[in-house]
């Protein structure tokens, strides 16, 4: 598997991989933008990964919300994936899972010192207002309605911050990519997508996570 | 040669814009798409090939769970598969296998066994189709390289 993240060849026996839950294998090039995605299918999971990968992330896939809190280090086992810095920079999660839901993965990820200001975007084929309401009060980033499509702008927004905090809790400064037009179908029009590239704003804790100030309604309806 | 990739082309178009137009294909196809490219030629194909195989693994869930001999019917365990599928369907852009998953788990919430039985049917029947026509139009992709063609973009608007 090629190791840049970037658009790459994803052979059978690296889909079976992504499908029996391994994980992807370390070293992680600290300027790569590293994304955790859950979902208990498979063949979502492929795609995801597909789509994740074409935007020049670099990718883990699991199966499960135990799976991810292992790869977090927030289980109870003590053995956590050895990195010298475990960074995620986004974790995308099907909210529908045996098991650990999605909206149960997202509390504990919320709980944790670690990575609770890592940002959570759930995703689910029920347009439930209920439900997406609960997960953004829970702190999640958004809410996406499956099929996922590609929209790299709306990916770019969750990651377009000048200051982002590492999982070890150091402040570190990301060279972003220019801001990209909100286009008609965003659905996350209260994120401040006019900041400037040049800008270099140390943003606290709490400001972080920007929530929409409405309810938002998901953009893509199955 | 370029009057055969011509025809293949034209040929390949026409099926592909055919799939859609007979609704087996959605715009989520089109989606997975553009996520193929000259590093992962085959991205489609890899995909649908894991979609079928789900078919037949969740497929034969319900049959099990659905069979009357081994005792009650487990209509919440039928659902669950169904919902699986559903969401495969559905990322693939495997329009009919999809809407047939929705009939389907109205039936199994209102534990119409009946209505189970026929949809299990019918969502056998479907994604085998889609299967068939799938690999002819990946045939088809397969014969405008080997003849030194590329395979067009299909415009499906």
């Amino acid at each position: 598997m090629a190791k840049d993240g970037g658009v790459s060849c994803l052979r059978r026996s690296e889909m079976i991989g992504i499908g029996i839950g391994e994980l992807e294998s370390p070293p992680l090039d600290s300027d790569q933008v590293h994304v955790l995605a859950v979902d208990d299918s498979l063949v979502d999971r492929i795609v995801i990964e597909r789509l994740l990968r074409i935007t020049s992330c670099k990718v883990t896939a699991v199966d499960s919300g135990w799976r991810a809190l292992e790869f977090l280090g927030l289980d109870d086992k003590k053995a956590a994936v050895e990195f010298d810095r475990l960074k995620v920079d986004l974790i995308i999660t099907d909210y529908c899972m045996p098991g650990m839901t999605g909206y149960e993965l997202l509390k504990k990820i919320k709980e944790s010192t670690s990575f609770k200001e890592v940002p959570v975007v759930i995703m689910s084929s029920e347009n439930v207002i209920t439900r997406i309401d609960r997960c953004l009060e829970e702190g999640a980033e958004d809410f996406l309605l499956k099929p996922v499509k590609l929209d790299v702008k709306r990916l770019r927004n969750y990651l377009t911050k000048d200051v982002k905090v590492a999982a070890d809790g150091n402040k570190r400064k990301l060279t972003t990519p220019p801001p990209p037009p909100l286009s008609s179908t965003s659905s996350m029009e209260s994120l401040d997508s006019t900041v400037e590239s040049s800008l270099s704003l140390v943003v606290d804790d709490d400001s972080l996570i920007m929530l929409p100030e409405s309810s938002t309604s998901p953009v893509d309806s199955p | 040669m370029d009057a055969l990739i011509s025809q293949l082309q034209r040929q390949f178009r026409d099926y592909t814009i055919s799939l859609y137009q007979q609704g087996f294909l959605d715009d989520q196809f089109t989606e997975l798409k553009k996520l193929q490219d000259d590093g992962s030629p085959d991205f489609v194909a890899e995909v649908l090939t894991l979609f079928f195989e789900d078919c037949v693994k969740l497929i034969s869930n319900m049959a099990r769970a659905l069979d009357k001999t081994t005792g009650t019917v487990d209509f919440s365990q039928v659902g669950a598969s169904v919902h699986q599928l559903k969401g495969s369907s559905s990322s693939v852009g495997a329009k009919r296998v999809k809407a047939l998953c929705v009939s389907f788990k109205e039936y199994c919430e209102a534990k119409n066994y009946e209505g189970c039985v026929r949809c299990l049917q019918q969502v056998d029947i479907e994604y085998k189709a889609l299967k068939t026509k799938l690999q002819d139009m990946f045939n088809l992709e397969k014969q405008i390289i080997q003849a030194g063609g590329r395979v067009p973009q299909v415009d499906i608007n």
